[in-house]
């Protein structure tokens, strides 16, 4: 079974996030649960870039939810809103963010700006200024297909604002496979079977989650995750067994994976 | 009243029927002199007068001629009031000066009138009312003037000559309270006008002249760099200004003027009000790199000039003394900036809609757009999420395959690709919103929609909907995917 508590007692902090310094806004990383952050060797870097890719392109809203709530964790604890540059181009493809849906994500919709640009030359630089700026606390990018401008360069350009200006930066990928970048962490994120209510009904939002890069720590490893509005935090599904050690997930990941982890 | 045709000195009267019988209604002043009076019956005043002439009254053409001459007036002041039947009521307050002085431009008006045949009483004072009652009374000061020049009813006049008072004068010092209690309170209400202790006149709040700077040069200049200086200039010596009122710019419009006459405009808008040099700067750089074409100075700038078309109220905000550990970031420059380089309607907020039909329910508006009176509904603790992150507008059609027409969906066909529904919760049930729609309330009312939360095998959560109720709102229903669930 799941945890049933509202949270695992070796969480520190409310809202998952770990206050590090005194200066309640100042916070260094964002957690998965306590488990995962076990299994990461440390939680996720709040001031550095994440790369979420979804797995198919029906996990699109997954990818984008995931994203959406890790940024969730630094804003609430730095209470600064949150920023989403997304392209208009996707539109038909990708639907368009549903406020009430945040809402139920449990998220504050009045606290995010959705920016609709046409082309991702525009994404990149709105998102590039939104993180110079300092008056978010996250950006998230939202960018479908190959992006041939996403590279090396642009990526590392966003690492550096990013950690001068202690933002969060989220780049949720749909139909692409992994490029080369600068990036802390490079998450595969799919739609997991959630735990069933009564009646069978579908339950709460369950992520697949395979980390496939993290700079300075371990990767290769896999985890189930299902997100609990109430609590505001993530808690790893104990009745699905993940592999949570780096060797199987790599070898049972096969070759793809293994050129994934290559062009990283 | 217009001589027109009569001859100039002969005694005329208007009349008009009154009581059965055609009776004066008003009357020239040779025929006064006489000893006629209004209500006189016209066959009593022709016995005495037989040379009277009589005209039949015309209170309408009065009434356009009166408006005919506070037409005319307007050359005076632009607040000019008929004061029927009779009088033209004129506020001259700021404007006698143009005319020479409130004597002269008194003596102006009269020899105007005077020029289309009309005898004029003229009066200056402090409040209309005193103005009206000596022009009717003649005279320079209302103390003097009879009590009958307080337009009261006949009762109260009366009641004021039987207590012995003549003049205005003998009422104005009295205290107020016994008079209200004796002759009512609209007496003294009028009396106060009179004597101008009660001022009618509107104080009209002077609207704010525009703020508006301007550099010449006298060689135009062309360069980009030495323009934008420009306007750095001009954006400090407007923010002096707007400080100096305590408005901050909403917007700031820049004009080039090209020597060959040419007029380029550059306006930026801001999100709340500003007076940030740097800001307005920045805003205007990026202004001018979105443009489609660059900025051409042809043969150069002759001038420049910025205007701040809207401000509003802005306080100054004192800096803490001890500087804050970690200073916090608006948000709205950079909104303001991207706004500006992308254009309004991609900055966009989440706003709450008064609808249950979904797509109505949470939309997306501009960032400048109002903000809805709506507040969000909240989700109840415990509910998984009813609602899905992404919305497809419209709803993409599905193929489904059911247990029965109006039961559940077991799998579906989306995009090529085949789902087997695992686990699923429904129906909510959303009627349509038939008041929205023509001829909804008789034959039209729109479909009902059937809403289903699944979750297929893979765990991929969707939100389908059967358009229409099985067998009365139609046939064969057809299915759509409205969303997708994180």
């Amino acid at each position: 079974m799941f945890h049933d508590s509202p949270r695992p007692p070796c969480l520190p902090a409310p809202a998952s996030v770990r206050a590090v310094q005194d200066s309640a806004s100042t916070i260094e990383s964002v957690s998965l649960g306590a488990a995962a952050d076990i299994g990461l060797g440390s939680a996720l870097k709040a001031d550095g870039l994440h790369e979420l890719y979804a797995a198919q392109g029906e996990d699109s809203a997954s990818a984008i939810g995931f994203a959406l709530l890790l940024a969730q964790l630094k804003c609430r604890a730095q209470n600064k809103p949150l920023i989403w540059v997304r392209e208009e181009r996707g539109i038909g493809q990708m639907g368009l963010p549903y406020g009430p849906g945040l809402l139920d994500l449990g998220l504050n919709p009045d606290s995010i700006t959705l920016l609709m640009l046409p082309d991702a030359k525009a994404v990149l630089r709105a998102a590039l200024d939104s993180v110079r700026a300092g008056a978010a606390a996250a950006v998230l990018i939202e960018l479908v297909g190959r992006q041939s401008l996403l590279d090396l360069t642009a990526t590392r350009r966003f690492v550096l604002a990013a950690a001068e200006r202690g933002t969060m930066m989220l780049l949720a990928r749909i139909r692409a496979d992994p490029s080369p970048s600068a990036a802390h962490s490079r998450w595969q994120v799919a739609a997991a079977p959630s735990q069933a209510l009564e009646v069978n009904a579908p339950g709460r939002p369950t992520f697949d989650l395979r980390l496939l890069r993290h700079r300075g720590g371990r990767d290769g490893l896999h985890l189930i995750v299902e997100w609990n509005r109430e609590t505001g935090s993530f808690q790893q599904r104990a009745d699905i067994a993940p592999l949570s050690r780096a060797s199987s997930a790599v070898a049972g990941g096969g070759a793809g994976d293994a050129q994934r982890n290559r062009a990283a | 009243m217009r001589s027109g045709t009569a001859p100039p000195d002969a005694p005329f009267a208007l009349i008009e029927k009154q009581r059965g019988a055609m009776r004066i209604a008003a009357l020239s002043a040779r025929a006064a002199a006489v000893g006629l009076e209004a209500g006189l019956p016209l066959a009593d005043a022709r016995g005495r007068l037989p040379e009277l002439l009589a005209v039949p009254y015309d209170p309408q053409g009065d009434a356009e001629l009166l408006d005919q001459l506070a037409r005319a007036c307007l050359r005076y002041t632009p607040s000019v009031a008929p004061d029927p039947p009779q009088g033209l009521m004129l506020d001259i307050t700021g404007c006698a000066h143009l005319h020479g002085g409130e004597a002269r431009m008194q003596r102006a008006l009269i020899a105007q009138m005077k020029q289309q045949g009309l005898t004029t009483h003229a009066a200056l004072a402090d409040t209309p009312d005193a103005a009206h009652a000596l022009a009717r009374f003649g005279g320079n000061d209302v103390r003097t003037l009879p009590v009958a020049a307080l337009e009261t009813e006949e009762e109260a006049r009366q009641a004021l000559r039987r207590a012995g008072f003549r003049t205005i004068g003998d009422l104005a010092d009295l205290p107020r309270a016994p008079l209200a209690a004796r002759f009512g309170k609209a007496l003294v209400e009028l009396l106060d006008r009179l004597l101008a202790r009660q001022d009618p006149h509107i104080v009209p709040r002077r609207r704010a002249e525009r703020i508006m700077v301007e550099r010449r040069f006298a060689e135009p200049i062309g360069r980009t760099d030495d323009v934008l200086e420009v306007i750095e200039a001009l954006v400090e010596d407007a923010a002096t200004k707007l400080a100096e009122r305590g408005t901050g710019g909403r917007a700031f419009a820049v004009r080039l003027h090209r020597s060959d006459g040419h007029i380029m405009r550059l306006t930026v808008e801001t999100g709340a009000p500003t007076r940030d040099p740097v800001l307005v700067i920045r805003l205007l750089r990026e202004r001018i790199d979105s443009l489609a074409d660059p900025l051409d100075p042809g043969f150069g700038y002759d001038s420049i000039d910025l205007a701040v078309p809207h401000a509003e109220d802005m306080t100054e905000r004192q800096a803490a003394l001890e500087p804050e550990r970690e200073t916090r970031v608006d948000i709205g420059p950079l909104l303001d900036r991207l706004a500006v380089r992308y254009g309004p309607e991609h900055v966009l907020r989440f706003r709450p809609g008064d609808s249950h039909i979904p797509e109505r329910a949470g939309q997306l508006w501009a960032m400048a757009s109002p903000v809805a009176d709506t507040a969000w509904l909240h989700p109840e603790p415990g509910e998984p999420p009813l609602r899905p992150l992404t919305l497809f507008d419209p709803p993409q059609r599905i193929e489904v395959l059911a247990a029965v027409p109006d039961g559940p969906p077991r799998r579906f066909r989306w995009r090529n690709k085949d789902y087997l529904i695992a686990r699923q919760e429904g129906p909510e049930r959303i009627a349509p919103e038939w008041w929205r729609r023509r001829g909804g309330y008789e034959d039209n009312p729109g479909m009902s929609r059937d809403y289903y939360r699944v979750e297929e095998e893979g765990g991929h959560r969707f939100w389908l909907f059967r358009h229409g109720l099985y067998g009365r709102e139609c046939a064969t229903p057809d299915w759509y995917i409205h969303g997708i669930f994180a």
